[in-house]
């Protein structure tokens, strides 16, 4: 056993006994962060933040909400939002959070595209990172639920059917997730559990794995530049602070960090004061109605990419249906990003915008998700029906490309640029009814598939792209 | 030492089956306590009298929290995409027609409008069409209107329990 000698304060008694200055330093004072990042690198702190804000809000909340179907919609439309002091402030900050902390997560991960932040020793902060986005994802969309509006439970009815989609056991797998024959009180009360317990000690336990991923790589930089950081600690600590490419994470950093978070919050409270409607539907003002379906259903605006991803396929090809097609389209865009160190065949740590074909790959998947968000909110019909068909290939074609433009085998780039355009052409023409599920178009899908999932395998890397 | 390493293998093999058979149990018991309750299974019938529908007139009844359309055909009407299927899909009550469907898409679950003047159902959630008699004609419906398990009692339609004439009509008997 450790000697304990007589404190002399509170904190000496502690620190014998919990370690606390060591703890400190590991935490905090001796974290090395390297000088040359710029203000995208807040977005942590931004988002751990804003969890910290729902977390405190949800517990406010949860005191007057009544999980059940009779109460649950003017527990929160009357109750809180009527009877509660200040539970419209609760309220809107809880909404307006959910909300925003999807654009910190959205710009977090496009950060780490943009530098390259996923590759060489940073594979396990870039797969926890998406673990915490599906969590995120599974938190907000049972969170989504529980106002029991129309919206909410046509939200509800929709996303347990797709699970109807699985061969054999879908259509019981259904009635079991939803503990009755259509979305109930049983279902209501599973998503309260799903959304107040599990998830988020799911959440905060992937935040602790995603704070310990950096420990050993340390966080990368503007430069994709490899440092030497228990060298530069040392010049850090000698008091060489100018000569030294790194400086400790509290409080030099997060002196960075607190501005970056200042600006942001003043954005959040505008938001939560000004402009909370934004982050509520107002179809979601009815209370539910399983006999009647509102005319037009879409998710919140940072699902939209991916739902249009599965309504963007609008015929059947030979066997594959329009909604199967559509579901594996969808299942391929909801895991694929976790694929991206191993689909990024170039070994070196650059921002795109060094990267040559990279840089256009990354603007072309920023451009072609916005499209995506953009026309999964609009109404499926007409010429809305092609463009969403067109951003659907679109997405899975710049993955599938992604191995060709990274390890430069410009040839099998341009195998996937005629591939992708033949199945415009030929979408085109099944929209104006001008070919009906011809062989063509069957063989075109089966390439297409077949290139998507045996590209990463069989590209080798030719070096970097310089 | 070997003796005792393999002991040890043993216990650990054991421990091991012992904990996997506790595991095994408790995933059933998680299971079982996330299936519908018996009083909603229970819950699951419900009788309509069909006798005072009109020729044309589509009633909308509630089953399993689910809406069931109910269609009675006027002996001229007919759904001309495809006859076969339509005649397959008629249920014989007493002297008339009727079609019974569960009123859900079948692509996502949304239900879908009836428009009596184009006689076709509409839904709105993402562009499916159905013809009069439930049968996808366009969008991305994979399949037509479900039939939902009946039984007929004179004049009387009983939702929930599989009769003779569901069961010749799914192809079950």
């Amino acid at each position: 056993m450790a000697h304990f000698t007589k404190a002399n304060s509170v904190y000496e008694w502690l620190d014998q006994r919990l370690a606390l200055d060591k703890l400190w330093k590991v935490l905090a004072a001796e974290y090395w962060i390297p000088k040359n990042i710029n203000f995208l690198w807040a977005m942590g702190v931004v988002l751990m933040t804003m969890f910290t804000i729902l977390l405190i809000s949800g517990i406010f909340l949860l005191m007057y909400y009544k999980p059940d179907t009779k109460l649950a919609f003017d527990s929160v439309n009357y109750t809180i939002m009527q009877e509660v002091w200040f539970g419209w402030l609760w309220r809107h900050m809880h909404a307006v959070a959910a909300s925003v902390v999807f654009l910190v997560i959205y710009i977090h991960m496009f950060t780490g595209i943009y530098y390259a932040s996923y590759k060489r020793g940073r594979e396990m902060i870039w797969i926890s990172g998406m673990l915490l986005f599906v969590t995120f994802s599974a938190e907000a969309f049972s969170g989504y639920m529980l106002p029991w509006g129309q919206m909410s439970y046509w939200a509800a009815q929709v996303i347990t059917n797709l699970f109807g989609g699985i061969p054999f056991i879908g259509d019981d797998l259904v009635v079991w997730i939803r503990g009755n024959f259509y979305v109930s009180d049983p279902t209501l009360t599973r998503f309260f559990m799903l959304h107040v317990l599990l998830m988020p000690l799911i959440i905060m336990a992937i935040i602790g794995l995603h704070f310990y991923t950096l420990r050993i790589p340390h966080v990368n930089n503007q430069d994709g530049e490899e440092i030497d950081f228990d060298a530069e600690a040392e010049k850090y600590k000698a008091g060489l602070k100018k000569e030294s490419k790194v400086i400790p994470f509290w409080p030099v950093f997060l002196s960075k960090d607190f501005f970056v978070l200042g600006v942001f919050m003043i954005f959040y409270f505008y938001l939560v004061f000004y402009h909370y409607d934004f982050a509520m539907d107002p179809i979601n003002f009815d209370p539910a109605n399983p006999m009647k379906t509102p005319p037009h259903i879409y998710p919140e605006w940072y699902f939209l990419w991916s739902y249009e991803v599965l309504r963007g396929f609008f015929f059947n090809v030979g066997p594959l249906s329009a909604m199967d097609m559509g579901l594996i389209a969808f299942g391929i865009a909801n895991v694929i990003f976790f694929f991206l160190p191993w689909f990024d065949k170039n070994d070196e740590v650059a921002p795109a915008s060094r990267r040559g074909g990279f840089k256009v790959w990354f603007w072309l998947l920023v451009i072609d998700m916005i499209v995506l968000t953009i026309w999964g909110k609009l109404p499926p019909t007409g010429f809305n029906a092609y463009i969403g068909y067109v951003a659907a290939v679109g997405f899975l074609a710049l993955w599938a490309a992604l191995p060709a433009v990274t390890a430069r085998k410009t040839g099998l780039l341009w195998f996937v640029i005629l591939v992708t355009l033949a199945l415009y052409v030929a979408g085109y023409m099944e929209y104006t009814k001008a070919l009906g599920n011809g062989f063509l178009i069957v063989s075109l899908f089966v390439i297409f598939y077949l290139l998507f999932f045996l590209n990463p395998v069989m590209v080798r890397n030719r070096g970097g792209a310089r | 030492m070997s003796m005792a390493n393999s002991r040890r293998d043993f216990l650990g093999m054991v421990f091991g089956g012992f904990a996997g058979a506790g595991g095994l149990a408790a995933l059933y018991a998680m299971k079982r306590t996330w299936d519908p309750l018996p009083s909603v299974m229970a819950a699951g019938f419900t009788t309509v009298d069909l006798s005072p529908m009109k020729a044309g007139e589509l009633r909308t009844v509630t089953w399993r929290g689910k809406p069931i359309f109910i269609l009675k055909k006027p002996p001229e009407e007919n759904c001309n995409h495809i006859p076969d299927e339509t005649k397959k899909r008629l249920v014989k009550v007493g002297d008339s027609e009727y079609l019974v469907m569960i009123g859900l898409c079948t692509h996502l679950g949304c239900i879908p409008s009836w428009e009596p003047d184009k006689k076709t159902f509409h839904c709105a959630c993402h562009g499916g069409e159905y013809d009069a008699c439930g049968v996808n004609t366009f969008g991305p419906p994979p399949r037509p209107m479900d039939i939902p398990p009946f039984k007929i009692e004179g004049t009387k339609l009983v939702l929930g329990e599989e009769g003779p004439e569901y069961k010749k009509m799914v192809g079950k008997a």
